[in-house]
């Protein structure tokens, strides 16, 4: 147990030290996108009725930091290590590969909502959104988190290097939260679009939290949920097989 | 008891390389062993899959009785490796490092061995010291010490001299020797020769993948018959010598002889051809010559 608790120690230690472009950084870039698009967009967008554009769109933009920070997170720790040949010190000491999953994705849970809370805190400044359900809230949170966490593991462990990490970034994780509804109520686009955004996890993540805002959703939460856990019990099922072969790890 | 290492037919593939080819050794309790060969021998690819790095294509390895894949958390504890790579994590300093690879192994409150390491490898003036502020020599003592944190009782040091100045080296055998003698295995690897010969109770040496030489110190040296002797003349070597000499610089003649008699009728043919001897000296044979004469074979 002491072995998972330090490893997970150091893994957020590591993102204190570096807070500024972990922690400070995202933060900023959220809170741009909340300036650019509610100045644009707050007259002539109304996405649920009586909700004004801006408070719609920061709880979207609040689950977006979660994930791509959770990500981020377990992602560049994973790629740093393996690249840099600190990694053998974790594995030459006596850690089972269950508790190198949970340290790595609970840090990943740690920064994405310590980012998220970040961003929150600081777009109540611009609008405040009201808060109808914080369990559904803080259920979406980690769920998306720990998903992204676990996610991140296995990218970083398959990247052998910063560009194919990247790659699986900026192809990957952007298109899925971007086109995931933090901008927009996927009913406002065509039958289409509609359709495919429902193959998109990060739809359920963002719509979910969105409910415990306002209430309102394009789909139940309970469904929601229930594909936000099950894509973390799978993506948690393959990181686990992954870890326990030493795939890219254990040559 | 159970031997320290006992590794038995481990094969080691990488694509169509044979990387390992059913080696066999067994190092028993308190031994400081040396593993020897030439690059690409397969001595860091043994010790990757003894420290679970890397794991084997077929055969099986055990520390002090435990699998190193089937009870890996168990071996790994009683394991402790200097990896060959000049590593470090560049976020923490010397002390969180140490603090953390202690965290690793389960254990808590060890500052008083954490300080106790520190001394024996003068590490203690750097114990607050970003990791990426040390030197070369400093950043492979905390290597030293990362893999010393846990007290296991089998070290494996995997060149941990290359490109190490005198006084580390000196400090570092010192402080390893008095761990030997308090009864902790050490498995050793290095290209410095000399250093097995004077550390190493027992050697084993590697080519392609298998064990070729497997003897204590002292039988390996034995191995090698005769001596040789170093001689700086007033004139040409005479050409009945010739077929004995190993090593020409100018004047001075390095010549193998096959027993200490035979130092009698080179000094005869000297005579005979009235070539004076400046100087002279025997020399001993030594681990470098059995290793070139085991891996010439």
């Amino acid at each position: 147990m002491l072995s998972f608790y330090t490893l997970f120690y150091k893994e957020v230690l590591r993102v204190q030290k570096v807070a500024f472009q972990t922690l400070l950084a995202p933060i900023l870039t959220a809170l741009l996108y909340l300036l650019i698009f509610s100045h644009v967009l707050e007259q002539h967008v109304e996405v649920y009725p009586g909700v004004r554009y801006t408070a719609f769109l920061i709880p979207g933009l609040v689950m977006m930091s979660v994930l791509q920070n959770a990500f981020a997170n377990s992602s560049s720790s994973l790629i740093q290590s393996k690249i840099t040949g600190n990694i053998v010190f974790v594995l030459l000491a006596p850690i089972a590969y269950g508790e190198f999953f949970a340290a790595y994705v609970l840090a990943s849970v740690v920064r994405g909502l310590a980012v998220g809370l970040g961003v929150y805190l600081s777009a109540l400044w611009f609008s405040q959104p009201p808060m109808q359900y914080p369990l559904w809230i803080v259920s979406f949170a980690l769920l998306g988190s720990a998903f992204l966490g676990a996610m991140g593991v296995v990218a970083g462990i398959w990247a052998e290097k910063f560009d194919q990490l990247a790659g699986f970034q900026n192809f990957i994780i952007m298109p899925l939260t971007f086109l995931s509804g933090v901008f927009y109520s996927i009913h406002s686009l065509p039958t289409f679009w509609q359709s495919l955004s429902r193959f998109n996890p990060f739809f359920y993540m963002i719509d979910g939290f969105r409910y415990g805002f306002f209430g309102t959703s394009d789909i139940s939460p309970w469904f929601s949920v229930a594909v936000v856990g099950g894509c973390l019990l799978a993506m948690t099922g393959i990181t686990l097989v992954m870890l326990r072969s030493g795939y890219k790890l254990r040559g | 008891m159970f031997p320290a290492v006992d590794a038995r037919q481990v094969h080691k593939h990488f694509g169509s390389l044979h990387a390992l080819d059913g080696v066999d050794l067994r190092i028993e309790q308190g031994e400081f062993f040396g593993l020897l060969g030439p690059n690409g021998a397969g001595k860091t690819t043994l010790i990757n899959l003894l420290a679970g790095l890397a794991l084997p294509d077929g055969g099986q390895i055990f520390v002090l009785g435990h699998d190193v894949v089937k009870q890996y958390r168990e071996s790994r504890r009683l394991l402790g490796v200097v990896p060959q790579e000049l590593v470090f994590d560049p976020f923490f300093t010397v002390r969180e490092t140490l603090r953390l690879q202690s965290g690793y192994f389960g254990l808590r409150h060890n500052d008083a061995w954490i300080d106790e390491v520190m001394h024996h490898l003068d590490l203690t003036d750097k114990a607050d010291t970003n990791m990426r502020r040390l030197s070369g020599g400093m950043k492979r003592r905390v290597l030293v010490a990362q893999a010393l944190v846990h007290k296991p009782p089998v070290i494996v040091l995997d060149e941990p001299t290359a490109g190490v100045d005198v006084e580390l080296r000196q400090t570092m055998w010192h402080f390893i020797q008095q761990l030997n003698r308090d009864g902790h295995t050490v498995l050793l690897t290095t290209h410095y020769l000399e250093e097995a010969e004077a550390l190493c109770g027992r050697i084993a040496m590697l080519k392609r993948g298998r064990v070729v030489a497997l003897d204590s110190t002292r039988n390996l040296l034995s191995s090698i018959a005769g001596c040789r002797v170093r001689l700086k003349l007033a004139g040409i070597l005479p050409a009945a010598l010739q077929s004995q000499v190993v090593e020409k610089t100018g004047e001075n003649y390095l010549l193998a002889l096959s027993t200490y008699q035979a130092l009698e009728r080179v000094l005869a043919e000297l005579r005979l051809a009235g070539v004076t001897v400046q100087e002279m000296a025997l020399q001993q044979p030594d681990l470098e010559d059995v290793f070139i004469s085991v891996m010439g074979r």
